[in-house]
């Protein structure tokens, strides 16, 4: 009796495939998985205005209108200018601090308006709104070295610090609607 | 001579593998966790644009992807260009209110990534920001890859 029991299988489950079905496993979703973080360019669409309520009076001085035709070509305040030196101006508009009576104000005031057409291309429109994205960057960064001796990107998102320079260097970039046709 | 040899000798020369298992069930769960299966079948071709400051967005619950692109129709030909919100593509500009709009109800703070083929024109991106201003998602992200 005792000895036929004995005999019979053991009750415990062979354990040491177990890895060979976790290899497999780690390996298809090795395989599938994509680790891709979105990156881009981040903007705040204004709201729709309500009709009964006039848009705030911004003095011209304040206004830098970036315009780009469908041939990709740039005017900044009337004149013709290259893509690359979209950034020097924008810096130097923004950050003029009424110095010169053309440019803005304060870097609180100073508002960027790009204008396109409905035809510009996608890409030339990117790049320009990089350009404005750069100079507004830089501003920050130089800002965040002068007053805290670090720079602006390590700075915790959310921060006191970030805030104040923010606060200093508001992006105001307005995206205006097309002309038709 | 004698001592080192029996030194050797005592040593167990095998590396213990019953920790392996767990090790690869570790890295397993990682990546069941961060995969995110294909969730959508793109109906438009899409080649991102070159930007150098660009932004992470960490959060990718809160995206929701707007695809803007010549549309495939298959063997390498493109159509015209079209706009595709999640698995369809949207044929009324004007229909954009109000997905955008039931997607904003459930996650109010909806990020929408817009994915443009960067040889696109920018009136149809107009007439989608339009929308999304009426549908009150005001949060935008131009999708874009690293200039290097």
């Amino acid at each position: 009796m005792l000895n036929k029991k004995r005999g019979r299988e053991s009750a415990d489950i062979d354990g040491s495939s177990l890895a060979d079905i976790a290899f497999l496993l780690l390996i298809f979703f090795l395989v599938v998985t994509t680790i891709d973080v979105d990156t881009g360019i981040g903007l705040i669409l204004p709201p729709i205005p309500d009709d009964t309520t006039p848009p705030p009076p911004v003095r011209e001085r304040n206004l830098m209108n970036i315009l780009v035709n469908a041939q990709g070509m740039v005017l900044v305040n009337e004149q013709p200018a290259a893509v690359a030196n979209v950034r020097d101006l924008v810096k130097e508009f923004v950050d003029n601090n009424g110095a010169n009576p053309d440019l803005s104000e304060s870097p609180s005031d100073a508002i960027v308006s790009i204008k396109t057409d409905r035809r510009t291309p996608y890409n030339v429109y990117i790049d320009m709104l990089d350009e404005v994205m750069g100079a507004y960057a830089e501003l920050r960064h130089q800002a965040s070295m002068n007053r805290f001796g670090v720079p602006f990107s390590s700075l915790e998102p959310g921060s006191e610090r970030r805030e104040v320079i923010q606060d200093m260097y508001p992006k105001k970039i307005s995206i205006a609607e097309p002309d038709q046709g | 001579m004698s001592k080192f040899k029996k030194k050797q000798a005592n040593t167990s020369q095998t590396v213990p593998t019953s920790a392996m298992p767990d090790v690869v069930f570790m890295l397993l769960i990682f990546f069941m966790v961060t995969t995110v299966l294909r969730e959508v079948e793109l109906q438009v071709q899409i080649d991102y644009a070159l930007a150098e400051n660009i932004e992470k967005i960490e959060q990718k619950r809160l995206v929701s992807y707007v695809y803007i692109g010549p549309e495939r129709l298959g063997a390498g030909r493109m159509g015209e260009t079209k706009v595709q919100i999640d698995d369809a593509l949207v044929d009324d500009v004007g229909a954009i209110r109000n997905i955008m709009y039931d997607k904003l109800l459930e996650q109010p703070r909806l990020i929408v990534s817009m994915r443009v083929d960067r040889d696109s024109e920018f009136g149809i991106i107009t007439d989608v920001q339009q929308e999304l201003r009426h549908a009150g998602t005001l949060r935008i992200n131009y999708s874009t890859r690293r200039q290097i």
